[in-house]
């Protein structure tokens, strides 16, 4: 027995700031003291709080400790493990609160509104070992469906769920595997997962399979039992080195517990799962495509129909979900279809994974009912703007989704809610943007993205995207017309009617959404060529107040290029004809004399 | 994609190497779907895939040069061209973006002298940009080989340099 169990971040985030040096040198400084056999240090998947990283959380006592250095790991054990007394400049600062008391985790603004589903395990269990994922009822769902219910009835739970796919489309889940579980046991069928998660901004799945591997593979073998198939393959991208290693660990743990392989639970099932890794394909995410990769060819969509729930993976009939979905099914299964369904809205049920980024206080990880409004997300889960600035809107769905405007800042999030106004669910990036981020230049930025991971198989989309950000790059550049505009909204529509697959057609969204909340500022391009949020360089130019300036001569001399002139001791002006607009005055600059017109 | 940069760097492989991959072959042949994950581990030994080795793959598979071409062509990790000691990605995912990723970009670009996808000519630095590598809580974030640089600001960028350039 332990008295003590520290817990320590091992997700990407906390990794890249030393959580794992921080955890060395904490089990070192417990060994010499000879401590190491009452405390026990945890490697856990993510906490959800990346901002505050490198995160520890002390139990019995719930104090969690943030941006930790290796240096404090001393302090900590002295004071907090071996006299009792939490390092208070270390204790994640919302759970103080000015008082004494410590809040609890789970007290604070940040964990309050959230309900953990997917990310149930993530943050308590260490990942790499199967029996704490066993301890927190894992495997159960398994093998009770293994043992105790027919295919059919599994289908019929997950329908009656109404769970539906967390990749971004949300297609119910219960009706794709209804789909391919004709013909069980007569033909060859696979189980596919696709973590293949390319959003930029978007960090959901990474976590769940950082932090809890084993669900993905008890959830990919209930399908697997479902449908009737006996193979399940993992599509996970190479860029996520440490969920790929904790996957191929849970794999082995599992085949070793005889969870999977053959004759699982008696039961004379047999299922096993191999992993795949992608090589920086963003197209691979879309279905057909990542079916098309895994059988070892470029990454190129194909037309539907047949669905791969008909004709997938090696033609045979194929389920691929995403891995959050996978992440719900096993306690749908323990809990029931009616539990899961009592949360959310009336189509959209349970909750969604959020990556929020951008322009927030609490960048990191959150899981909230359905029809959470984004205020609430924002503003409380969030804790709101940083320096004070003001929401401008919030991206959802990456490349293929759209903005929310403050007018919308009320509306629950569902996947129809965002669908009526211009957005998209998506796989759950959340990008927080203020006043400071130009909504044109947002719009280039996603479409550059699309035009350099278009796949080149079709033409609206291999073309047209490329045509669509050529206008865009005129419009930033002050060479718009009004005209231009009107262009860009006619390919946008084309190509969303056109393109093969889904990333071409819903490429344009990021467009569309902007042009349709934000058409004043593509206007103020056009027309005043003016960049409103002074991002676009050739819309704006450097200046001087002359009132604030005391002529201290710093910016002229951290001025590369000698743009700026003028006598000690009196205001300095800038030649706008030679700055090349790198900001180095801004920042030499004391007295925030100089700003952008 | 760095594949279009013409490919001056003669190929050294060894002996060792290729006993190395045919045996990776031998292992994975026949199973569906062996390409990538054969060209995956070619690449972890080679460090790219110059054509010599390609063609090594083609071969023993029995599969036309122009299949594998194809697919080392897809794929933005797959390198037809060596990278340099220290590999630089800088991320330019939407938070490190809006965070400020092209300007840190940029400022490496301007020191080291080269552009996306290049090498400097003593094979010290390659840079890329990269897509979102997932560690958005760091915003704006750098990766030189598998150590990851976090809140950056452009004035970091000359001393992330200097760490490399003074290391031999």
């Amino acid at each position: 027995m332990y008295r003590c169990h520290v817990l320590v971040c091992g997700g990407t985030g906390c990794s890249s700031a030393k959580s794992m040096e921080i955890m060395e040198s904490l089990e070192k400084e417990l060994k010499e003291r000879g401590l190491d056999k009452e405390i026990a240090v945890v490697k856990t998947g993510c906490f959800g709080l990346c901002a505050m990283g490198p995160i520890l959380v002390v139990y019995p006592d719930q104090v969690t400790y943030c941006m930790v250095a290796p240096e404090d790991v001393q302090e900590i054990v002295e004071e907090h493990l071996v006299k009792g007394r939490p390092v208070k400049r270390l204790i994640y600062d919302e759970s103080m609160q000015g008082t004494e008391e410590t809040k609890r985790l789970e007290e604070t603004d940040f964990y309050k509104k959230q309900k953990r589903i997917a990310l149930r395990n993530c943050g308590i269990i260490n990942p790499e070992n199967i029996e704490e994922y066993i301890a927190r009822n894992g495997y159960e769902a398994l093998g009770l469906v293994l043992t105790e219910m027919t295919p059919d009835e599994v289908i019929q739970v997950i329908l009656d769920s109404g769970l539906r796919g967390r990749g971004g489309a949300g297609f119910p889940t219960g009706l794709k595997w209804k789909f391919a579980s004709g013909n069980r046991g007569k033909v060859q069928k696979y189980v596919c997962c696709n973590a293949d998660e390319g959003d930029p901004g978007a960090f959901m799945d990474r976590s769940v399979l950082e932090g809890d591997p084993h669900v993905v593979l008890e959830a990919m073998a209930i399908a697997g039992y479902a449908i009737g198939a006996s193979q399940g393959y993992i599509y996970v991208r190479a860029e996520y080195p440490i969920a790929v290693q904790r996957l191929q660990t849970a794999i082995e743990q599992a085949r070793k517990y005889g969870l999977l392989g053959r004759d699982i639970f008696a039961s004379g099932f047999d299922f096993d799962i191999e992993l795949r890794l992608g090589a920086g394909a963003f197209v691979c995410g879309e279905e057909t495509a990542l079916m098309t990769s895994i059988e070892g060819h470029r990454g190129e969509p194909r037309p539907r129909p047949p669905f791969p729930a008909v004709k997938g993976l090696f033609e045979s009939p194929t389920i691929l979900n995403n891995v959050e979905t996978y992440a719900n099914i096993p306690q749908i299964i323990l809990n029931g279809a009616k539990w899961f369904a009592s949360m959310g809205t009336e189509k959209s049920k349970g909750t969604k994974v959020f990556a929020l980024g951008g322009k927030i206080n609490n960048t990191g990880l959150v899981e909230i009912p359905m029809g959470t409004t984004l205020r609430t997300v924002v503003e409380e889960i969030g804790g709101g703007i940083p320096n004070g600035k003001k929401f401008k809107a919030a991206q959802t769905g990456g490349p293929s989704g759209g903005c929310i405007p403050a007018e919308h800042f009320d509306i629950p999030i569902d996947y129809d809610n965002l669908i009526s106004i211009g957005s998209m669910m998506g796989s759950g990036g959340l990008i927080v943007m203020d006043e400071d981020t130009c909504m044109v230049d947002i719009a280039k930025f996603f479409l550059q993205f699309t035009v350099d991971e278009s796949c080149g198989k079709c033409t609206p989309c291999r073309i047209g995207t490329k045509r669509m950000l050529e206008i865009l790059d005129k419009i930033t550049e002050g060479n718009g017309t009004m005209e231009d505009i009107d262009e860009l909204e006619e390919l946008a529509y084309y190509i969303k009617d056109n393109a093969l697959c889904g990333l071409g057609q819903t490429a344009p969204n990021p467009v569309l959404s902007t042009l349709r909340y934000f058409r004043d500022e593509y206007i103020a391009h056009v027309v005043d060529k003016k960049c409103p949020a002074k991002v676009c360089k050739n819309l704006f130019v450097y200046k001087i107040d002359p009132d604030k300036c005391k002529g201290c001569t710093l910016c002229a001399r951290g001025c590369p290029v000698q743009a700026i002139s003028g006598k000690t001791k009196s205001p300095h002006a800038i030649d706008t004809t030679k700055c090349i607009k790198c900001d180095a005055c801004v920042s030499c600059c004391r007295f925030g004399a100089i700003y952008k017109d | 994609m760095s594949l279009e940069t013409e490919n001056k760097v003669p190929f050294r492989g060894t002996k060792e190497q290729e006993e190395e991959l045919l045996r990776a072959i031998e292992e994975q042949k026949g199973k569906g779907g062996c390409l990538m994950p054969i060209m995956q581990k070619a690449q972890e030994i080679y460090g790219y895939l110059p054509e010599e080795v390609q063609k090594i793959i083609a071969d023993q598979l029995e599969i036309p040069m122009e299949e594998v071409y194809g697919v080392s062509t897809f794929y933005s990790q797959f390198h037809l061209a060596p990278k340099g000691k220290y590999q630089i990605s800088v991320c330019l995912g939407t938070a490190c973006y809006v965070k400020g990723g092209g300007d840190i970009y940029n400022k490496f670009m301007e020191l080291l002298g080269i552009v996306d996808g290049e090498c400097t000519p003593d094979g010290k630095f390659s840079l890329d940009a990269c897509r979102c590598v997932g560690a958005c809580g760091l915003a704006p974030v750098a990766l030189v080989n598998d150590e990851v640089y976090g809140r950056l600001t452009v004035d970091d960028v000359k001393g992330i340099l200097d760490k490399y350039r003074d290391e031999d």
